[in-house]
């Protein structure tokens, strides 16, 4: 951490915690009693609450979005590329929330948690949670911040999936929606890493059938596993050879089964880094949750029928190199706005950096992003959606 | 590939208040930007460059990043009135199946392009070179215009797919019409502008 914040940083951040005491039932058909969101603000909201812009986080992402907690910070938020003033979104113009979902580990409601029932963390006996729960929690802590109508509501990945989500569980509460790097459902071949992910975290000695906790444990090899496999899908090979090559690491063959190659050795500290903040339970409830989303389900496999009703306009973006959810599976989302005749834009950013590019300050990308949230920002006054 | 603001204001004459366009190759926007101000359209452009795509987002349109190569597929048929594609034809691959896809999805379809049979362009292949004119202003080996015709060559693949010709207008780089250029349209003409629709 630099001594001084750069300016263009929205600076030191405090995270907030909402306890929401009315019940949330849950798509599982369970019922969450009381729960409470763990969020981060940036930006000020205006007089008439029209210039808040929601965040949507990934898979392994928080409510830490951009900033710093502490001058002590190695690190800023996870999106800082795209979030502080003149950033994308703007926050001299746009008041930002970006909450931890429920489910997470890092203070929202979760595994973690404590099971007002049992006395102990819920650990495993926490309810699968689907992107559909997540955007009515979402939607009530909008309306805790006296938000009736998101200017946007932006998420990349997994985010963007609850962004699409939205458009159709409360559509007039939203004036646009940026789906990036997003896809309208995982193929067989997304559960399959999934699967494999989830495997290695049960399939742990220490994972306890999820009680890990009770056994001062965590499944340490497992997530470290699971973690090393998503990462090398959110790569791409082009960004692997650009960054790693052959090169070993100590400039010779060893000969045994340890690390020989620089993207051994990187991939390892990948997982380590992330078995200390992440917990294993939540990982399971991500991975499911993505698996679940299928919007067109309910609609008779249409997506074009599931987003009819849809009122934001719609960015949607897509990477070239994003083999995850590449831009065939944007393409999708963007079909079936046409069908609708939405007002849509999409662009298909030229990188070589794989999923992940979303996160990655490439010139094309932002400068999309950059005029897109610039209309969101000229039309923050049209009462009506679209 | 230039843009005339002239040209455009011929093609936006021919389209009709309220109606619904598709605009291939769209550019920044600015036919789309100024049929919505002036005329109520609504529609999307297609853009493959990524720096059109930003400006024309500045601009306010729905634009869809596409390589019209790949054709039109993610548009159901008879959803726009008009498809427009302006100095684009002579750029795409399959100039043929682009023109089919354009009356598929639209009721009419608009298209300019630069005339070869223009004097200038035969005056230059006479003396034993490719033209290197204002309109096309490429060297053989470095230009996106891979798919060149004149009039009559349109005409005789409107005239094969069974496309009607609605209007035809000629008219050189300033956008002026005269006189030899309507009595003689593919030896005066340097661009042409047609509307057609399926017979």
């Amino acid at each position: 951490m630099p001594d001084t914040l750069p300016a263009d940083s929205v600076g030191l951040v405090t995270p907030q915690k909402h306890a929401f005491d009315a019940p949330l039932e849950l798509d599982c058909g369970r019922t969450l009693p009381a729960y409470e969101l763990v969020y981060e603000t940036y930006g000020k909201l205006n007089a008439d609450a029209s210039n808040a812009v929601l965040i949507c986080h990934a898979l392994s992402g928080d409510h830490h979005a951009a900033g710093y907690h502490s001058m002590e910070d190695r690190k800023p938020g996870w999106w800082e590329t795209c979030i502080g003033p003149g950033k994308p979104i703007d926050t001299d113009r746009f008041f930002v929330v970006s909450s931890n979902n429920l489910g997470g580990c890092r203070g929202s409601t979760g595994p973690m948690s404590i099971n007002p029932d049992k006395g102990k963390p819920y650990g495993p006996d926490f309810p699968i949670v689907t992107v559909r729960d997540w955007v009515r929690s979402q939607a009530r802590l909008a309306d805790v911040l006296g938000i009736q109508q998101w200017a946007a509501i932006v998420g990349g990945s997994l985010g963007g999936m609850q962004a699409m989500q939205w458009t159709i569980d409360f559509p007039e509460r939203l004036r646009h929606a940026l789906l990036i790097a997003a896809a309208p459902k995982l193929s067989a071949q997304n559960i399959g890493f999934n699967e494999v992910a989830r495997q290695a975290i049960m399939s742990d000695p220490d994972f306890h059938e999820g009680h890990y906790y009770e056994h001062k444990v965590i499944p340490r090899r497992g997530l470290m596993l699971a973690r090393m496999l998503g990462h090398i899908t959110y790569l791409s090979d082009e960004s692997m050879r650009a960054k790693f090559g052959r090169e070993l690491r100590e400039g010779k063959l060893k000969f045994g089964f340890d690390v020989d190659f620089q993207v051994e050795s990187y991939l390892r500290y990948q997982g380590q880094v992330f078995v200390e903040k992440f917990d294993a339970n939540t990982y399971l409830l991500m991975t499911k949750a993505l698996d679940y989303f299928d919007p067109a389900a309910d609609y008779n496999d249409s997506l074009s029928h599931a987003l009819a009703s849809a009122q934001a306009e719609f960015l949607v973006l897509s990477f070239t190199s994003d083999w995850r959810f590449a831009p065939a599976r944007s393409r999708e989302i963007v079909k079936a706005l046409l069908d609708n005749r939405k007002k849509v834009t999409y662009a298909e950013i030229e990188a070589h950096h794989g999923h992940d590019a979303f996160l990655m300050p490439i010139k094309d990308y932002l400068d999309v992003f950059h005029s897109y949230m610039a209309r969101v920002a000229t039309r923050l006054h049209d009462n009506t959606a679209s | 590939m230039i843009t005339l603001r002239p040209e455009l204001r011929t093609i936006a004459d021919w389209i009709t208040a309220g109606s619904r366009v598709l605009d291939l190759g769209c550019g920044d926007g600015t036919l789309l930007a100024h049929l919505r101000d002036t005329r109520q359209v609504h529609g999307y452009g297609l853009e493959i460059d990524p720096a059109n795509i930003v400006k024309a987002i500045d601009n306010g349109i729905y634009v869809i990043q596409t390589d019209l190569d790949a054709g039109l597929n993610e548009f159901e048929s008879a959803t726009f009135d008009y498809v427009v594609m302006s100095q684009t034809l002579q750029a795409v691959h399959y100039p043929d199946r682009l023109l089919d896809e354009m009356l598929r999805v639209g009721r009419e379809g608009i298209i300019t392009f630069p005339n070869f049979g223009y004097w200038r362009n035969r005056l230059q292949l006479l003396a034993g070179r490719m033209p290197l004119t204002r309109t096309l202003p490429h060297t053989w080996y470095n230009t996106p215009n891979i798919h060149l015709c004149t009039l009559h060559d349109f005409q005789d693949l409107c005239a094969e797919k069974q496309f009607r010709i609605l209007e035809r207008t000629v008219v050189d780089r300033a956008h002026r019409s005269s006189l030899p250029m309507r009595l003689m349209p593919n030896l005066m003409g340097e661009i042409a502008l047609y509307r057609i629709k399926r017979r």
